[in-house]
């Protein structure tokens, strides 16, 4: 890989790392959705310091510019991520619905507990 | 002295029922509640014919929330004591007195029911070979991590005081807990024994934990005991904490 943009690649996965290490630590990101975040920065730190590694990425897939390469596996990975998120996000929403159901259920059911009670 | 057992059941109708019972005529003086969390089998009604109380979780939300919401039930409740029991018929409850001793005569906060240890060393369910390695793994680095030493630290067989209801009530992992909460509850400052007991095998019903699970079993418990050594511990909040 071109030496500037394998100092940036470098920085940005070991900050990456960092970050997500941190946010796990802080308790600001849950563990179980840490981890496709750490396989994600690791890969590319993997990429940016094992030498011919993306090279041979890039070659098996076709690509013969390095650094292209380098954005198409890490737009791989955050399409995926992207994607749990959306799963993620439905099951929540799905999850939320039937919450308001049962709470409003379970207000009514007072209600009538209530007024049979007086 | 006031009692309550935990039984997490997820599908388990073919069990819970006759472990409702057992509860019963160990330890007559305990209250029970079952908390199933979107079971689609009849695990509720048949625990509550079987006397115990029932939360019913609207949906799945894994072992973890399930026995938290029990803690949550103690807590509110005001119980001196609670055993958690797993609702497959593995945890015998005639063994009961032998994990609550220690809590009661003050000697340890939380006590975990080991399959590994006296006695039981000879026969009684031991779970597959893998599993077994698992355990043992996990086993090591908790033994290290806490001071105790620990040989089953997966076991839901457990009891503990009113302290550690309240920690688990505040503060209780998502998913495969049984490990990290005893690291949690060493953090917090508790002191954690085993008693030996015997398991059985599975009364019915099917295990939660499938091989690809495993994996991630491993994974996440590791990492997660690892990042405990760099992250505030936990507190019990509130009063007399
Ligand atoms: N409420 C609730 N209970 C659960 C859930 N998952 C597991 N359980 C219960 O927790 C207890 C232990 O789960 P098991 O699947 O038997 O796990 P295990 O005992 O470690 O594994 P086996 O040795 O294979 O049985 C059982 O009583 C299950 O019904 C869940 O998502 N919700
Ligand atoms: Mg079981």
């Amino acid at each position: 890989m071109h030496e500037r943009i394998q100092i940036f690649s470098v920085i940005g996965s070991v900050g990456l790392l960092i970050l997500i290490f941190e946010l796990v630590r802080r308790r600001r990101l849950k563990e179980k959705y840490s981890l496709v975040w750490l396989f994600t920065s690791l890969a590319l730190f993997a990429v940016s310091t094992i030498p011919g590694l993306l090279d041979s990425f890039g070659h098996a897939m076709g690509i013969y510019y390095s650094p292209t390469a380098f954005f198409i596996l890490a737009f791989f990975f955050l399409t995926l991520i992207a994607l749990q998120f959306s799963v993620v996000i439905s099951k929540l929403s799905e999850r939320n619905k039937t919450l308001s159901q049962e709470v409003a259920l379970l207000k009514q059911r007072i209600e009538e507990l209530e007024k049979k009670g007086r | 002295m006031r009692l309550i057992a935990i039984i997490p059941a997820y599908n388990e109708e073919a069990t819970v029922g006759k472990v409702v019972a057992e509860i019963h005529s160990a330890m007559p003086e305990a209250d029970v509640v079952v908390i199933s969390d979107g079971s689609v089998d009849a695990t509720a009604s048949v625990a509550a014919a079987s006397g115990a109380a029932v939360v019913n979780l609207p949906f799945n939300m894994g072992i973890g929330a399930a026995v938290q919401a029990g803690y949550r039930y103690a807590e509110q409740g005001g119980y001196d004591i609670a055993v958690q029991v797993d609702g497959d018929g593995q945890h015998d409850p005639s063994e009961l007195a032998v994990i609550i001793g220690p809590v009661m005569a003050g000697n340890a906060e939380i006590v975990v029911g080991s399959r590994f240890i006296g006695r039981s060393d000879s026969d009684g369910f031991k779970s597959t070979r893998m599993r077994r390695i698992g355990i043992s793994l996990f086993a090591r680095v908790l033994s290290v991590m806490t001071g105790h030493r620990l040989t089953d630290p997966t076991s839901g067989f457990r009891a503990c005081n009113r302290k550690t209801i309240r920690l688990f009530a505040q503060e209780y992992p998502d998913d495969y807990p049984e490990v990290e909460s005893l690291l949690l509850a060493h953090l917090a400052g508790f002191r954690i024994s085993e008693e030996p007991v015997k398991m059985r095998a599975r009364g019915g019903g099917h295990s939660s934990i499938t091989p690809i699970k495993s994996v991630y079993y491993m994974v996440k418990v590791m990492m997660v005991l690892f990042i405990w050594l760099v992250r505030k511990k936990p507190e019990l909040e509130g009063r007399d904490a």
